[in-house]
């Protein structure tokens, strides 16, 4: 159980805080309600480059790392496809500083031309490093591609190419920063060594004068149902052939989310799960195996990807999983099978919750979804997941007018 | 009106009293010493033991690697997949890891489910009998997955620095080929374990909420194997490192990016400059406000990241600098760093930015002082290295007290461009 107090300010800035007496730090969270899907199709890559650009300068403080890292702090950020997250920790003492940090680039940034030309440089070899300069670093960027027609998750994070991010302009940047970077649109968490009453005063003082902004409201046309399977074959300069297969699933609020994980966990879960132990270890098809989903907000994708032991051939391979898919879909799982994938889940929970900063960001994200007391509930939402759900959750999902696959082929000679 | 210019008064990190957390020693039957740190809220644990059984002691290339991985791949009573639907199904993490020295097996798991998960961790170390099909399915996964490996430029750079150092017949210096895994061979497995684990030396940590009779239920499981017995082989390595300095290799003639290293050798953490230099890299290339990191991706954009580090070896060590950077940038990137070098040769560091590193490095040092995880591994990395709480107390004094013309000289005697290996693979 994560306690918690919660608050929002006339500007419409929600806050939480989570009081731990325990630890001399304290976290401060700030979660902007925006990701990669919120992009044009245009220009996209443009929140995560912006996420750099968080850390080139605001109005009044050229330098956000240096006044944190004289406070004893350290931070960082990440992008995804539903949204933006800034954490940093310190020593609980120093906490203002934080305040101070953050509070002045929620007001504005300083939008400086040459951070932004630098910037861009960056982003594109963190481009080449994660996805041009590896074998199979494309893979996703095709199967998105594949299995979203019209949602904007048909784009990674990163962006669709490296002209989109080398072609930003500091106007887009500006308009982006005062559409989505109000404190209408943000959460603030605090968490660690801290009480709720001085964190009020500190947040009204800080992030108290910033114009509240415009609530942004997202309007993302959604994925139609899938009729008809989608096959796609590339073939690289790899040394291994690749099978990868998605199907369409629920939203992150859909009710059977929950059965949803555990399929996968079933399917993909570990060295004594289904898929691991009959096509890796009984018939030797795969050196690697996987299954798992994304858990984005927006209808997501359950994904199995595996590389082909050398020799078999992908028909096999792929007639192989869908054996086992059918098992899924015609026998209910046993009890003690069941239990496993609860229990390793309650498990997952409990590591998860070990660190003041891990238990800043869910409390964030959970509030983003709508109800931060869902945090709370999940374990008790995956108790009430029965066979019969994992039944007819499989049925749904593993209907192959539903899937999406790539052949990614080793090229020959 | 608030004053958005000016800072927020600070308390200076180094006025704090950063004190180490004594964690609980004890002996089995068997005189397996145990380190237990008894800290958290959440009501799981963690519990590792470390065997002295790392390449180090293997006479043949990947022994000791492929002894680690199959303990979990089958015991005369339980069969691969039984062991880890085992441990699954309480949700715990059995993991294995080989190292230089030492090899480990870690379990992590919910404090309440700790009887049923011991028993079966006795059994791998006294009963693991690598079946021939398991080592079959190990050797052609991982030869496939080297394959892979051997594309990525940044893969082959780690291997061949290493190599530079410390020479391909030091444990610290080798690295594996397609070969190795065809000669692996049951015989060799079996009696390395004997050896090694069912008969070898253990230290056991463990941490998280620790329940009242651990000590006792370890005691049960652990205190009455044939451990500690045997006095293990001294075995010492010379070092041969290489005579040419300079290398650049073509790996991928498409490729983007070229993978950039560079290092030279260090002494380990018992050398008086040890902790010094931890200061002065933190300075040049240790954190994301180093010099190398504003430079060279905050000031020019040639790379996502650069950074330098002492490598984490007990024994002698090395001073490594690690980047991937635009193709076209690779040469500027390698003539930057050295730039770096020099001028913290020739000027000493300004007071105003040897302060922010001392903060920042006691704040880092004040958030890895919280949590039962980070405790007991601060203690076992103290205990595995030979070093007591001392240590700790001392590296807090160094990083407050170390004058900027100390780092200057320290860096006239390790940053000097000559000394450094230098690699770029595309």
């Amino acid at each position: 159980m994560i306690e918690y107090n919660r608050f929002i300010l006339d500007n419409g800035l929600t806050v939480l805080v989570h009081e731990d007496a325990a630890t001399p730090m304290a976290v401060v969270n700030i979660l902007y309600d925006v990701g990669a899907r919120d992009e044009h199709p245009e220009k996209t890559g443009f929140a995560h480059l912006f996420e750099h650009l968080m850390f080139g300068g605001s109005i009044h403080i050229p330098d956000y790392d240096e006044p944190l890292q004289r406070a004893g702090g350290d931070n960082n950020a990440y992008t995804t496809n539903d949204l933006t997250n800034y954490y940093c920790q310190l020593p609980a003492q120093n906490i203002e500083t934080a305040f101070w940090l953050e509070s002045d680039r929620m007001l504005s940034l300083a939008f400086s031309e040459k951070s932004l030309a630098v910037q861009r440089k960056v982003v594109c070899e963190e481009f080449k490093e994660h996805y041009l300069n590896k074998p199979y670093g494309d893979t996703w960027k095709i199967m998105r591609e594949l299995a979203y027609t019209i949602h904007p998750y048909r784009w990674m994070t990163i962006g669709k190419e490296l002209s989109h991010v080398e072609n930003a302009a500091i106007d887009d940047v500006k308009a982006f920063f005062f559409k989505h970077y109000r404190p209408i649109n943000a959460i603030l968490v605090v968490a660690g060594n801290v009480k709720t009453e001085d964190i009020k005063r500190l947040a009204e003082k800080w992030f108290g004068p910033i114009p509240m902004g415009e609530k942004y409201l997202r309007c993302l046309p959604q994925e139609p149902v899938q009729n008809e399977a989608r096959r796609l074959v590339k073939e690289a300069s790899v040394p291994l052939d690749a099978f990868i297969k998605t199907w369409h699933m629920g939203a992150r609020l859909d009710k059977n989310y929950y059965a949803a994980d555990l399929v996968a966990e079933i399917l993909g879960g570990g060295a004594s799960s289904r898929l691991y132990q009959s096509l890796v270890k009984e018939q030797k098809l795969f050196s690697s195996l996987d299954c798992h989903h994304f858990g984005s907000t927006d209808a997501g994708l359950l994904a199995i990807e595996g590389k082909l032991v050398k020799g078999v051939l992908i028909d096999d391979a792929e007639n192989a999983i869908t054996v086992e898919l059918q098992k899924i879909q015609e026998e209910a799982v046993t009890v003690s099978e069941l239990q496993k994938v609860k229990n390793k889940t309650e498990s997952i929970i409990a590591f998860e919750d070990m660190s003041i900063m891990s238990r800043a960001s869910s409390l964030a994200m959970y509030e983003l979804l709508g109800d931060v007391s869902l945090m709370n509930t999940e374990l008790e939402k995956y108790q009430t997941v029965s066979s019969q759900d994992i039944l007819r959750l499989s049925k749904e999902i593993f209907r192959e007018s539903n899937s999406n696959t790539l052949h990614y082929l080793a090229k020959k000679g | 009106m608030l004053n958005r210019k000016v800072s927020p008064t600070i308390t200076d990190a180094v006025s704090f009293n950063l004190h180490l957390r004594q964690c609980e020693q004890y002996n089995l039957d068997n005189t397996i010493p145990v380190y237990s740190m008894n800290a958290g809220t959440q009501d799981v644990l963690l519990i590792e033991w470390v065997f002295e059984a790392g390449n180090w002691f293997e006479q043949k290339n990947m022994v000791a690697a492929t002894t680690n991985f199959m303990l979990k791949n089958g015991t005369t009573h339980k069969t691969a997949f039984q062991i880890n639907d085992h441990f699954e199904f309480y949700g715990a993490y059995l993991n294995r890891t080989c190292y230089n020295e030492t090899a480990t097996i870690t379990l992590h798991c919910l404090s309440k489910h700790i009887a049923e998960l011991l028993p079966i961790v006795t059994e791998i170390i006294t009963s693991s009998i690598f079946p021939e099909e398991e080592l079959a399915i190990y050797k052609q996964n991982q030869k496939q997955r080297l394959e892979v490996n051997l594309k990525k430029c940044d893969f082959i750079a780690n291997r061949l620095i290493d190599e530079y150092i410390y020479g391909f017949h030091h444990p610290y210096g080798k690295y594996t080929s397609t070969l190795d895994y065809d000669n692996l061979n049951r015989e060799d497995l079996q009696a390395y374990f004997h050896k090694f684990y069912t008969e070898g030396r253990c230290t056991i940590f463990t941490a998280g909420k620790v329940p009242l009779d651990l000590a006792t239920q370890l005691n049960k499981s652990f205190g009455t194997l044939p451990l500690q017995q045997r006095t293990l082989p001294n075995i010492q390595y010379n070092h041969q490192p290489a005579e040419q300095k300079k290398y650049q290799l073509i790996n991928d003639a498409d490729g983007v990016q070229s993978a950039i290293r560079m290092a030279r050798p260090f002494p380990n953490r018992h050398h008086p400059d040890y902790q010094k230099m931890q200061l002065l890299n933190n300075v040049f290339g240790g954190f994301f406000g180093s010099r190398l990191m504003s430079n060279i991706r905050e000031e020019k954009g040639y790379t996502y990241g650069i950074h330098s580090y002492i490598q984490n070896h007990i024994g002698n060590s090395a001073l490594l600098i690690s980047t991937e950077a635009g193709r076209d940038v690779c040469e500027a990137t390698i003539s930057e760093v050295y730039k770096e070098m020099r001028i913290l040769c020739e000027e000493p560091i300004d007071e105003e930015e040897l302060s922010l590193v001392r903060n920042y490095m006691i704040g880092s040092v004040l958030g890895e002082l919280d949590g039962p995880f980070q405790l007991i591994a601060r203690w076992k990395n103290y205990m595995l290295n030979k070093l007591d709480k001392n240590y700790f107390y001392s590296s807090v004094e160094v990083i407050k007290k170390t004058g900027a013309e100390e780092l200057q000289e320290l860096a006239k005697k390790y940053l000097n461009p000559d000394d450094f290996y230098e690699l770029t693979v595309i």
